[in-house]
């Protein structure tokens, strides 16, 4: 469990400011929500965060930790996990093996001796497939474990980047839509699955949604993007009813309606 | 394929191999002789494209580095060949890395044609240099010797490499099945989403190319004292070719059906001797039809270990594979 | 001085064949982010097909005229770009969606194909060109300069202009650059994105074949091989200017035709190519968008 702090992040794509001095700190073990509408700036931020995207300037902290200047690799070492918008499993892999590559940074067997099959390697490996079924368990994908991911339905896909996320053994837990594209039931289960992931790993949970409903429910804090600022953060009922919120985002949907 | 089929299968092979020496003719005992250099070089190439999914179009530079180097060893410093052979790996490695280094952040297609340029600056090198005997290259290298026993036979070289190819497909086939191939094929199904795993893209692809390059300059080393002598022709693009359509023919990244390529890409065009002509061009349209019609390969690789989804391993990679698309063209669209 | 205004004027005519042949590479790549191998032997088969025409015209005791040869340069650069049409319809397109490694492996395919395939039509030995160009010239500075070279050099500059008006004029035009910019946003525009690529191909087939046919006339002789190596290199002018940039492939080529003939005055000719390799991958590892490529942010 670790707190993360934005602090006066702007992001430049040449002459486009996709963020703008934005600020926003995030208490170690909350859930929190990101919300804004489309082009808000919100995967940008995660971008950032997890080292996709340098700031032009700004800095981002994990724990007392300056994550700006590091590699993705690296950050996820440190303790940071993400899942994807558009889902990036590893395709023709199977369930199994996709999950198992959150362990790498966690494990250091070399060339050496996976050549020899020495015998920490073997208790390594044992290791790395322990902790990946305990992660599909978790989610309850056990059962699929050696189908190949890309064959999964749609669901269960999205399960399977949570389950590879929570490989890594996070202490921050970044989620991009989750629950773009499931139905109501799977958006119930879900939100269960994220309020169990927080209880039994104890983590700091980032999401980015679009779904009212399931920020409702979910998110003990929630802050407002647009146009890459940040135009509102507090509790789900007061900022998701404060004008500025509803004319940004809300208003814009019922538009695109 | 159950597990007692597949033992019994890998110890019908290697029975088989033992003794073909015994079955058949000098000449057909050569073209197996080529095709166990072909079985060495062809799994190298895998662990970078079939592993990786790295395109390496220069790979003969490797296969090349190591003969040169065991040559020029053994015949200007009167090395013994099982010394100049951790030397050329080595110099491999650091080759590898030098090419690899600064290219491994380009997209593939750049590295494709990157590796490509390198493996003709190499071949260039070859013919120029006083070092490695311009065109007409390196002759009279020695043969090797096991203790008083020197190895000058058709028959020892065959078991020589068969030892070496044994090796290499051991050596690949443990990588492949470690956390270290896992990550190469976490970066080859999707580079963002492995380095978001915690993978260091870098690093990986770089050992990836090293390895590679180790193994290929392995092959090229038992190749220098095999033939006694080595030429830049050895050493061509279309070498380099011949190496990657093995992978391709088998399948990428799946061991045995990289054997079988490596065994069909030589014992192919001595079925066909009386088109001769044609071969490559037959090659050409193989590459193409393969890629069009199935490019799994012929015994494709299968990362399903598990039984209850055996038939899933031939869709792999057949049908529409939507997600890469997205992924292209979000990456194109950027 | 002399010897600065050769290299200039020799890397001249070189950079225009090298332009010619990267403006096929960079336009495919540009809409299709495909790297064709197989273009610089599009170039040789222009060389091929542009003897055997001047074989027929020169054979009949007429000879080849002025009017002649560029009746054959025309005819060449047609066939050859619908040979280019054609192969992308059956190598290409089915693989537009498969993952990146295919496709590049299937144009190495096409690559080996059409190289023996020439090979078996036309001989594996060097075939003299049915043309003999005249040597006469003027002196500038010591220098001499053929009238062949200015001539070569006018008619690559046309070919260009051609091209450089027809993307900035003309519907297609703009439609190739919408493609390049979105495929699936022009696809539900209503634009027939199949027939604009497949156009594609075939300008920069055509003009690979017309940089062949002259080139073939210029050094007097063709081989089924001579496409490889220049392939290369033109990729390289391509990288070079920005790959995906049509003026840049133009400069590009230039430059690096330029660069290459004072290499060879410098290192040797042996050396040439080394230099334009090394000059390749130092420009992909320093600045990989070149000089007029359009920055490229990856979008996760």
């Amino acid at each position: 469990m670790s707190s993360l702090t934005v602090k006066n992040v702007t992001l430049k794509f040449g002459g486009l400011t996709a963020v703008h001095d934005l600020s926003f700190h995030i208490p170690a073990g909350s859930i929190t929500s990101i919300i804004g509408p489309n082009g808000a700036g919100k995967t940008s931020v995660f971008n950032m965060i997890t080292g996709f995207y340098r700031p032009t300037a700004g800095q981002i902290m994990l724990g007392n930790e300056n994550l700006v200047g590091k590699k993705p690799s690296q950050i996820t070492q440190r303790g940071l996990a993400r899942t994807f918008q558009n889902l990036r499993l590893f395709p023709n892999l199977t369930v199994l093996d996709n999950v198992k590559s959150g362990m790498h940074s966690r494990t250091k067997q070399t060339v050496w001796g996976a050549l020899w099959h020495t015998p920490a390697q073997k208790k390594e490996e044992r290791l790395i497939e322990e902790v990946a079924r305990d992660c599909l368990a978790f989610v309850g994908m056990d059962a699929s474990r050696y189908r190949i991911a890309k064959n999964l339905p749609y669901g269960e896909q999205r399960y399977l980047e949570i389950a590879r996320a929570l490989g890594t053994k996070p202490r921050v837990l970044l989620l991009d839509e989750p629950a773009a594209g499931l139905n109501y039931e799977e958006k119930e289960n879900l939100i269960e699955l994220i309020k169990r992931i927080r209880q039994k790993y104890e983590l700091t949970v980032l999401i980015i949604e679009h779904d009212m409903g399931l920020i409702h429910k979910i998110s003990e804090n929630v802050i407002v993007l647009d146009y890459g600022q940040k135009i509102a953060e507090g509790a789900p009922v007061e900022v998701l009813n404060h004008p500025r919120v509803v004319e940004a985002y809300l208003g814009k949907e019922e538009e695109a309606m | 394929m159950n597990p007692l089929g597949k033992k019994l299968s890998i110890i019908l092979s290697l029975v088989v191999a033992c003794c073909l020496p015994f079955l058949t003719n000098n000449y057909w005992l050569d073209v197996a002789t080529l095709a166990l250099f072909y079985i060495v070089l062809a799994q190298g190439l895998n662990v970078v494209v079939g592993f990786a999914g790295l395109l390496d179009l220069g790979y003969a530079a490797f296969f090349a580095v190591g003969a040169y180097t065991t040559g020029i060893l053994m015949t200007v410093y009167q090395w013994s060949f099982w010394l100049t052979l951790p030397v050329s790996m080595a110099i491999a490695a650091v080759v590898g890395v030098i090419i690899g280094a600064p290219t491994l952040r380009l997209r593939s297609d750049y590295l494709a044609i990157v590796t490509l340029g390198f493996g003709e600056i190499i071949r260039i090198l070859a013919i120029n240099l006083d070092i490695t005997g311009s065109a007409s290259g390196i002759y009279g290298i020695p043969r090797p010797s096991i203790g008083s026993y020197m190895l000058a036979g058709q028959m020892d070289f065959y078991y020589l490499i068969l030892i070496i190819a044994i090796l290499a497909v051991l050596a690949v086939k443990r990588l492949g099945s470690s956390r270290i191939g896992r990550a190469w094929m976490y970066i080859r199904e999707d580079e963002d989403a492995a380095e978001a795993m915690g993978i260091n893209r870098i690093k990986m692809k770089l050992l990836a190319y090293s390895i590679g390059a180790v193994i290929g300059s392995l092959g090229g080393s038992v190749f220098a004292v095999k033939m006694s002598a080595i030429a830049p022709l050895s050493f061509s693009f279309t070498q380099s070719i011949m190496i990657l359509l093995a992978v391709v023919l088998g399948g990428l990244g799946s061991i045995p059906g990289v054997v079988l390529g490596a065994v069909l890409v030589i014992a192919l065009p001595e079925l066909l001797r009386s088109v001769e002509d044609w071969r490559y061009l037959i090659f050409g349209v193989a590459l193409v039809a393969m890629m069009l019609f199935r490019p799994q390969g012929l015994w494709p690789a299968r990362y399903d270990t598990g039984k209850d989804s055996a038939h899933e391993a031939d869709t792999l990679r057949t049908e529409g594979s939507d997600r890469d698309v997205q992924l292209d063209s979000e990456k194109c669209n950027a | 001085m002399d010897i600065l205004v050769q290299t200039l004027a020799d890397g001249l005519v070189i950079g225009a064949f090298y332009s010619l042949i990267a403006l096929g590479y960079t336009m495919v790549f540009g809409i299709i982010k495909l790297l064709n191998f197989a273009h610089g032997d599009l170039y040789m088969l222009g060389a091929f097909v542009g003897y055997t025409l001047l074989s027929v015209v020169s054979g009949n005791g007429s000879g080849a005229g002025l009017m002649g040869i560029i009746v054959v340069l025309f005819l060449t650069m047609v066939i050859v770009g619908a040979i280019g049409m054609g192969i992308e319809r059956v190598a290409y397109r089915p693989l537009l969606l498969a993952p990146r490694l295919s496709i590049l492996i299937t144009a190495i395919g096409v690559s080996l194909f059409l190289e023996n395939g020439s090979m078996l039509f036309w001989g594996a030995q060097y075939q003299v060109y049915p043309l003999q160009l005249s040597h006469d010239g003027w002196e500038v500075f010591g220098a001499h300069i053929t009238y062949t070279q200015i001539g070569l050099v006018i008619i690559s500059a046309l070919l260009m202009l051609g091209l450089h008006l027809f993307i900035s004029r003309t519907l297609y035009g703009k439609a190739m650059r919408a493609i390049a910019h979105d495929q699936t946003a022009c696809h539900l525009m209503g634009i027939n994105v199949h027939k604009v690529i497949a156009l594609t191909f075939f300008i920069g087939a055509s003009l690979a074949a017309g940089a062949g046919t002259m080139a073939g006339a210029y050094y007097g002789t063709v081989n089924f091989m001579m496409g490889f190596i220049i392939g290369l290199k033109a990729f390289t002018a391509a990288v070079l200017g920005g790959i995906g940039s049509i003026p840049g492939a133009m400069l590009g080529g230039l430059l690096l035709g330029m660069m290459e003939t004072a290499g060879t005055f410098l290192f040797g000719g042996s050396w040439k190519d080394v230099v334009a390799f090394s000059l390749l991958i130092l420009i992909l590892v320093l600045k990989p968008t070149g000089i007029m490529g359009e920055k490229v942010t990856e979008r996760m």
